[in-house]
């Protein structure tokens, strides 16, 4: 059982567009990963609170109200505040490539467009957590 | 040519050479489906539309069902409204997008809020940090709408509001603000969105539960049938269902299904149906799937008519008129090779005309990658009015109509989206269908089979997996949101309350609450509370006491 991928989808802001959380929550489970999805309207504390709490390898945020410079810095410290930055942090949505480069050197690790393949993002978790 | 006749020789052509041929040659592929994942037949001919009474189920333009079109002369007489959905930052700067687009030929507006006034927060709330002005205008009290319309005529310019739960407060702003210019209410045209029950499938900007977010929804029917008759109170809205997932199938029956919800909820209270049905309008999405979007467009039209009448038993013929806004499908943006999307967005934009639409947004090709700039608007604009003057397609109404293959999906989109409906009357109506899960579980499914047909490529997207190049997708020149703007917002809130009388603002509070418990229109409260300059939030909260906040079930 222990070897078995968790991942938290989180929601973060007060987004409402959850379309690409659910396909990708249902994508990995399908690939065999153990996924909880946060739900709406999500704050960075309660994602953080979460991911520690369930004890996930990965968090998947996904955004696409342009609130991500706000909210990713955030969620990044209070990760490393709880001493999990050991826990693999990944996003997707409408994120504008400008941005990308800034959120990378926040710890994130990678940053999925729209249109990515879910084998994709399965192989770089995979990669990503060596279980 | 007899029926017999015809159906003699389809069989002949059928076995002798279309089977023929295809066995020799084979076919593109193993089986060709449409977007709601239907048999596309290789030929539609008369046999297809044997049985489909012109009379009853086509007719003429502005004759029910109106499958053909709301009014008898549709685009030769009035070109579709072309209405760009437009806000970001602050007031200002968005008043300042809205005259560009209205000089560069726009002929309605569209405000786009921010996520904190769409769900009821101030600017200076703590879930509003990050997120003021980023998708849409931060509003927080009537001196920001004072703004955001400086310059703007409310008597000749018509103005969509993409609101829900605060619609009543946004309404009253509008009206509030059109007063101070001397325009008076009778005569202010628009819409405000005000569906809150797609927001519980697929939209997210709820606030209070479902039963006093209907009855907020039918306050405003009462009050906009007495004091703005030619606003429209709703704006019943399949495109967020679709974009959310759905078929085509789907997004009609769950929109009509919303509608009927809406018409039961005001029936319930005692309104007469012919009171209010008139300023019930609808909202679609145009995708991909030309033919079926054209057919499906013809198909509400019909079914609506067909609704009013047999369950609500409508006179007006305008109660029965299902008049509505497109807006070309952002989930079928691609943020690679972008350019790629102004050809989607223009084929989508055609089906959207060529099904009779009232008013249109097209969207901008760089919108999967953030806000779309002044000059990809403008583009967007141009593929309306290029459409609109170039191509001829406005110039004879409903120009497919006797098609084969668009009657014939016409007639079976109607006959699919009941079947869908009659499920949901068996579950209790769409209140309690939504609460069940049904619906969004529905949708998910339709997601889900989408994306795996992608990856597939049993569903082709060009530029995303077939025809790629490396290193597309770059896009640097998008439109930025000032990171002042939040900062600013909250200075200017902070003014206003200082300014304003405190005890007026606190009165009206009560009065709004006072109402809301004793089942009195909330409209007139509200007015007088958004005349204090008391806040989007403030109105919100004091309801929140009242109604409480709606808690979603993920499943």
């Amino acid at each position: 059982m222990d070897n078995i991928i968790k991942v938290l989808i989180a929601k973060p802001g007060l987004d409402g567009h959850d379309r690409g959380a659910k396909v990708i929550a249902r994508g990995l489970k399908e690939a065999g990963m153990e996924v909880v999805y946060t739900g709406l309207r999500q704050t960075p504390e309660q994602i953080v609170r979460s991911a520690i709490q369930e004890d996930v390898d990965v968090i998947g945020l996904s955004i696409l109200s342009g609130a991500h410079s706000y909210l990713f810095p955030e969620i990044m410290n209070r990760l490393k505040k709880a001493d999990r930055s050991d826990v693999v942090v990944i996003a997707g949505g409408i994120i504008p490539e400008d941005d990308h480069k800034k959120l990378k050197e926040l710890g994130i690790k990678a940053i999925f467009q729209p249109g990515t393949p879910i084998s994709k993002i399965v192989d770089f978790i995979e990669n990503e957590v060596q279980k | 040519m007899s029926k017999e006749d015809i159906d003699k020789l389809y069989k002949e052509w059928k076995n002798n050479k279309f089977d023929k041929t295809a066995q020799r040659f084979g076919e593109r592929k193993k089986e060709f489906k449409s977007d709601s994942n239907r048999t596309v037949k290789p030929l539609y001919s008369p046999l297809d539309i044997k049985d489909l009474d012109y009379t009853n189920k086509i007719s003429f333009p502005g004759d029910y069902p109106f499958t053909r079109g709301v009014y008898p002369t549709m685009y030769r007489s009035k070109l579709w409204t072309m209405r760009q959905y437009a806000g970001f930052g602050n007031a200002k700067e968005t008043n300042r997008r809205f005259r560009y687009l209205l000089e560069q030929g726009q002929t309605g507006l569209s405000v786009a809020f921010d996520l904190p006034t769409q769900i009821g927060y101030d600017s200076d709330y703590p879930l509003a940090r990050g997120e003021v002005g980023k998708v849409g205008v931060a509003i927080d009290t009537l001196a920001d709408m004072e703004l955001l319309f400086d310059q703007i005529p409310l008597d000749e310019v018509s103005t969509s509001m993409t609101i829900n739960s605060p619609a009543s407060i946004l309404l009253a702003m509008y009206k509030v603000v059109a007063e101070k210019q001397g325009v008076s209410s009778e005569k202010l045209a628009g819409t405000i969105q005000n569906d809150i029950l797609k927001e519980y499938i697929a939209r997210g900007t709820y606030i209070f539960p479902p039963e006093p977010s209907l009855r907020i929804i039918t306050d405003i029917f009462d009050y906009c049938s007495k004091e703005m008759p030619r606003f429209n109170t709703i704006s019943i809205s399949g495109y967020h269902i679709r974009e959310a997932g759905s078929d085509a199938i789907q997004e009609l029956a769950f929109t009509i299904a919303d509608g009927i919800e809406y018409v039961k909820a005001a029936v319930d209270i005692g309104m007469d149906v012919d009171e209010f049905a008139p300023r019930l309008s609808f909202f679609f999405n145009a995708q991909m799937d030309l033919f079926e979007e054209i057919a499906k467009f013809r198909a509400a039209r019909r079914l609506w008519a067909e609704i009013m009448e047999e369950r609500f038993k409508a006179q007006k013929a305008k109660s029965k008129m299902l008049r509505f806004h497109t807006q070309t499908a952002g989930s079928a943006l691609t943020a690679q090779q972008p350019m790629n999307n102004i050809m989607r967005v223009t084929l989508q934009a055609l089906s959207a005309v060529l099904g009779g639409t009232q008013s249109l947004h097209t969207n901008s090709y760089d919108e999967a990658m953030g806000l779309p700039t002044e000059d990809s608007v403008k583009i967007a604009l141009r593929t309306q009015q290029l459409i609109a003057h170039e191509t001829g397609a406005a110039d004879t109404i409903d120009p497919l109509a006797g098609s084969y293959y668009i009657e014939s999906r016409t007639d079976h989109l109607v006959k699919e989206a009941r079947q869908y409906i009659e499920k949901i009357d068996e579950l209790g109506g769409m209140a309690q269908a939504i609460e069940t899960g049904y619906i969004q579980r529905e949708i998910q499914e339709n997601a889900y089979r989408l994306q795996k047909e992608i990856e597939k490529k049993d569903r082709v997207v060009v530029g995303v997996n077939e025809f790629i190049e490396e290193g597309e997708g770059k896009n640097n020149n998008l439109l930025k949101v000032d990171p002042t703007v939040e900062k600013e917002q909250i200075k200017e809130l902070n003014n206003i309350k200082e300014k304003r009388d405190d005890k007026e603002v606190k009165d009206a509070l009560t009065q709004i609450k006072k109402a809301a418990v004793n089942n009195n229109n909330l409209m007139y409260p509200i007015i007088k509370a958004v005349k204090a300059y008391a806040t989007i939030g403030e109105i919100s909260d004091a309801l929140r006491e009242e109604f409480g906040e709606y808690e979603a079930q993920y499943i």
